[in-house]
């Protein structure tokens, strides 16, 4: 399967990366590449085999409802590129 | 011997016999470090202050003995960063758990990070944000990756040991390269809490160490079950010094076919043949084994380690932590702090997993891969049936040059594909070094068991050390 | 009516656990922003999310209550979009296995049952908070990561009241379960419609549109009114319509479109690798099956059979599990077999006393004996029905007793012949036109003349005994 430079343009779209002109113009390259080697993968028959999304033979992990301390609202927010107040602040939303 | 020169099992005994301290040896490293890092540079540099230990702590097993963490694995206000612009300035709000456990045990985290591939993408530590590390053995070439740093830092004598993080070799493959000891545990017997996820379904944190006992005794610290790990499977961890019993004799050891082809440099092939007759003159017993499907593990691994990639790293936004691009609304944001936050390597790697997850391609790739996966793990479930372990060369080439694979990204995916399969099988593999070439570059044997049978990789690996010497020898630097 | 409306709703419930889905964060309303948080609901780099047992259970309840079928496999998918709010900028959700499939709600339509198809009911995480100011917006993530349900229905609702009485129906078992606090407002109970018109007997469905944003149940049913008219005008007027996301105005009682620049979405939804997959046996589900209650459609029909009721005096009692409880209190206590008395005096008199004191039926802290007693005082023709309205509502302000009430004001009914006659006479004459109708046979006057002599009587007068006297005097006239 051959990736065109407007499916790259999307995917990035998608990913929410800018791409510069050069690094798309690079990027689809070096893609379309590596999914010709990936399409190696189209040559097995699988139709008869069951996908392993979970290589662990575990199920059913859960913990119990029970209260654990919480981070103070200073330390959640010592990493924030920009807070007011106690709240994360990020630029308007224009989409 | 210099303090920084000897193992943590010998440190370990000289601090309980007083013989030394943890400040010496803390001074020892730091001394070394002063001398070697400029050319070595193993370690990810933000002009910490540098502390001394925390004392007291000789009641516990390992001493306040230092230990060096990969910038991949939380440490509580300290930088941890992935070697990312994009995580510029991140210090975790809370501990991995394997490094709540190397405190209560009585390690002290080494102060400066590890470096490494930014976010663990690549095989050389060439991706990372502050520049490469390079092999103390042959500085011109890289140490491997992406756990680079940290297996640099060891060989190097700038660590005692130290923590890796291995996603498709990422332990493995740079302990090969720098000649030192590398562990991937089975997936699920280390807590990944903690852990900044690469690829969720094949990340293990393993130890990187001067020789097997090291490993055995990290091994035995940070291995077991976690509350906090949903994937962290609750199996009691046996006492592995029992398996360090310098006996192999009549262990099945299989040698896959499909390991030994086209592509595998001559000097490490015959070095890995020679390392496996060494193994049948200890008395173990070799025979070919098939894993028919191991040429589509690395299309099955970039797959699915790209399309979980994606998603972890969808976190990466600049709204919470980490490094935010000016901009004036929050779409230009994503795209720009995403954009320039994100290192080449990072960003190929996010697109071709959006890519892979995408609608109208899910099923060709993404699915696809997940079913390839179950019929890699059927081949090794098979060969286990025969085999107690499987060995292998852990890279097909010695370390390569700086620089050597960067423009093409395929080629640099290729010196992995020896590794891969292992974490897509989710089994335990251990790399131990084995040889030199004639250029003086460490060469490294790979030993696979299966799920959960470390005990059967430190017998192995510790039987093949103690009757060979590729461990002792050190670089000159 | 030339076109068919076709309604489906999605609707988002907050369980209410003590903690958060994934972490033990508290999941309590109206706290200090960004308090209830951890690295977990963060989503911050290594990070990783263990499932609420609890929230597990009262999604399995939610789901045998609205008759789904119970997956045994289900597993957690990531659902991949660049949101704020969406501190991973994944939602952590369930795609191709959710939790129950193929369940239903009856609701009352017009005068018969109908059967409303649940396509699904799975489980995932609720995303933080928006506040948007000028140029910035804030995020509080303290709602990030609690347990959430999302129950899909067919399109199986043909009109804004199915569509109300579908979430009237949903809530109050919910109630019945006690796993969430349903109130719209608070945003613990969100819905999003999708609706679209056909004409009446087309098989193919119209372009949808889906409406958000409404925060009341009678929201719901606005924007679905205003949605027909729109779509209903554009049909007629043979306009295109677009398929879209309006949201509700509820000041400007309209929907507006919400002009997303992306087409189609594109998740990229795949399994999510930090959480392991869930087999739910028959075993678990009895178990949970066991721990139900009785919930409003058995109620119903328990009341019907036991005490005889009507499907629609049965319906409005089981509404709310309280008020059925206060219900049947009152019918247990209620001497002899026929309960139509007091039943017409819970959904009647009483229903309107709480609607107008803004209490449920079971919280306006009337004395059950008392009521009985005061339903006595009508039976024995004591006091009219009228009469004895006001009663009720002068024993709930006061907390007297009927008999006090009715002896301190005086108000027992006229129904002594002598008294009555001076009455009819005096009304009589001052009606000498309605006189005559009666006499030609106008039978409606007879009513209007019993109505003036109760006027006259202050309501006292025995409507049944002053009907039979005027009569006997107009025939024997």
């Amino acid at each position: 399967m051959a990736i065109d430079k407007e499916t790259v343009k999307y995917v990035a779209h998608l990913a929410r990366i800018e791409l510069q002109p050069d690094e798309l113009e690079k990027l689809s390259g070096q893609l379309h590449d590596i999914l010709g080697f990936i399409d190696k993968l189209s040559s097995l028959d699988t139709s008869q085999v069951n996908p392993s999304s979970h290589i662990l033979p575990i199920s059913n992990v859960l913990r119990e409802d029970k209260l654990r301390d919480s981070l103070s609202p200073d330390k959640a927010l010592e990493n924030a590129p920009d807070r007011k107040g106690n709240f994360f602040s990020v630029p308007k939303i224009l989409e | 011997m210099e303090l920084n020169q000897l193992t943590a099992h010998e440190l370990i005994d000289k601090l309980k016999d007083k013989q030394t301290t943890a400040s010496a040896v803390l001074d020892a490293l730091y001394v070394r470090i002063q001398k070697v890092e400029p050319s070595v540079k193993a370690y990810v540099s933000r002009g910490q202050a540098c502390l001394p230990p925390t004392e007291g702590k000789y009641a516990c097993p390992l001493q306040g003995l230092p230990i060096t963490i990969k910038d991949n694995i939380c440490t509580e206000g300290l930088p941890t960063e992935c070697c990312s612009k994009i995580l510029q300035g991140f210090r975790p709000p809370y501990d991995a758990t394997v490094i709540n456990k190397l405190k209560n045990a009585g390690a002290e985290i080494f102060p400066l990070k590890a470096n490494m591939d930014e976010f663990a993408f690549g095989s050389s530590t060439e991706n990372s944000h502050f520049g490469p590390t390079h092999n103390p053995w042959d500085l011109v070439c890289v140490p491997g990756g992406s756990s680079g740093g940290s297996a640099a830092a060891v060989a190097a004598d700038e660590a005692i040991w130290a923590l890796g993080s291995d996603t498709g070799g990422s332990i493995r493959q740079p302990a090969s390269f720098c000649g030192v000891v590398g562990l991937k545990p089975t997936y699920g017997r280390v807590s990944r809490y903690g852990l900044i996820a690469f690829a969720s379904s094949l990340d293990q944190i393993g130890p990187i160490t001067k020789d097997v006992q090291d490993a055995v005794i990290l091994s035995q610290v940070i291995f077991g079950y976690d509350p906090n790990d949903s994937t962290s499977v609750n199996q009691e961890v046996p006492d592995f010094s029992k398996s360090l019993t310098n006996d192999i004799r009549g262990l099945k050891i299989g040698i896959p076919g499909e390991y030994f082809v086209e592509g595998m440099d001559a000097e490490v092939k015959s070095i890995i043949e020679e390392a496996i007759n060494k193994l049948n003159a200890l008395g173990a017993v070799s025979r070919k084994v098939s894993l028919p499907h191991t040429e589509y593990a690395v299309p099955v691994y970039y797959i699915i380690a790209t399309a979980e990639a994606s998603s972890n790293l969808a976190r990466f936004d600049g709204v919470q932590y980490g490094w935010r691009a000016k901009s004036e609304n929050l779409f230009e944001m994503y795209k720009k702090t995403r954009g320039e936050g994100f290192g080449e390597e990072a960003k190929r790697r996010i697109i071709l997993g959006t890519f892979v997850l995408s609608h109208g391609y899910y099923d060709a790739y993404y699915l696809r891969a997940l079913k390839v996966r179950t019929l890699i793990n059927q081949d090794f479930d098979a060969a286990f049936k025969d085999f107690d372990c499987i060995v292998t060369p852990t890279s097909p080439t010695p370390a390569f040059k700086i620089g050597e694979k960067t423009k093409d990204p395929l080629k640099m995916y290729l010196s992995d594909i020896y590794t891969i399969s292992v974490n897509l099988a989710g089994i335990p593999a251990i790399s131990i070094p084995c040889g030199f070439t004639k250029k003086g570059l460490p060469v490294g044997l790979q030993i696979m068991a299966k799920p959960f049978n470390e005990e059967m990789l430190f017998r192995v690996a510790h039987t093949f050390e103690q009757n060979t010497d590729w461990h002792k020898s050190k670089p000159k630097l | 009516m030339k076109y068919q409306t076709v309604i489906g709703l999605e609707v988002h419930l907050q369980l209410k656990t003590k903690t958060k889905a994934f972490c033990g964060c508290s999941t309590d309303f109206g706290k200090t922003p960004n308090s209830s948080v951890c690295p977990v609901c963060l989503g911050f780099p290594g990070s990783l999310p263990v499932y609420n047992k609890e929230a597990l259970s009262y999604a399995i309840k939610v789901a045998l209550a609205l008759g789904c079928r119970i997956e045994e496999h289900t597993k957690f998918d990531r659902k991949n979009y660049f949101y704020p709010d969406l501190p991973k900028n994944y939602q952590i959700s369930q795609f191709d296995l959710p939790l129950s499939k193929n369940g239903f709600l009856n609701i009352i339509a017009g005068d018969k049952l109908k059967r409303i198809g649940i396509t699904r009911v799975h489980l995932e995480e609720d995303a933080g908070k928006l506040i948007h100011e000028t140029d910035a917006s804030l995020v509080d993530f303290n709602r990030a990561g609690i347990p959430l349900l999302e129950i899909v229905s067919e399109p199986d609702l043909n009109s804004s009241q199915e569509a109300f009485d579908y979430l009237t129906g949903l809530k109050s078992i919910i109630e019945y379960l006690d796993v969430s606090d349903c109130d719209m407002e608070k945003g613990s109970l969100r819905c999003d419609a999708n609706i679209s018109l056909r004409l009446q007997g087309a098989k193919e469905l119209g372009v949808k549109t889906e409406l958000k944003n409404m925060n009341s149940f009678k929201g719901v049913k606005d924007a679905l009114n205003s949605e027909v008219a729109r779509q209903s005008e554009l049909l007629e007027t043979g306009q295109a319509l677009e398929q879209e996301t309006r949201l509700w105005d509820a000041q400007k009682n309209m929907t507006v479109s919400m002009r997303t620049k992306e087409g189609a979405k594109d998740y990229r939804y795949f399994p999510d690798p930090d959480l392991t997959v869930f087999i739910i046996g028959q075993e678990m589900i009895s178990h949970i099956k066991d721990q139900l209650p009785e919930l409003p459609g058995e109620k119903m029909r328990r009341f019907m059979r036991e005490y005889s009721l009507s499907e629609y005096d049965a319906g409005i009692l089981v509404s709310s599990k309280k008020d059925a409880e206060f219900a049947e209190e009152c019918l247990k206590k209620y001497p002899g077999e026929d309960k139509k008395n007091i039943v017409n005096w819970l959904i009647g008199p009483l229903l309107s006393e709480a609607n107008a004191r803004n209490v449920n039926l079971h919280q306006t802290g009337i004395d059950i004996d008392k009521l009985i007693e005061l339903i006595g005082f009508v039976q024995r023709q004591e006091i009219s029905h009228l009469v004895a309205k006001s009663v009720l509502a002068q024993m709930l302000d006061s907390g007297k007793s009927a008999q006090v009430i009715i002896k301190e004001k005086n108000l027992l009914q006229i129904s002594d012949t002598a008294e009555l006659k001076q009455l009819i006479a005096a009304v009589i004459e001052e009606n000498a036109k309605s006189v005559n109708d009666l006499k030609s046979g106008k039978s409606n006057a007879l009513m209007f003349l019993v109505g003036q002599v109760m006027k006259k009587s202050s309501g006292k007068a025995n409507p049944k005994v002053v009907q039979e006297l005027i009569k006997r005097r107009i025939d024997n006239a």
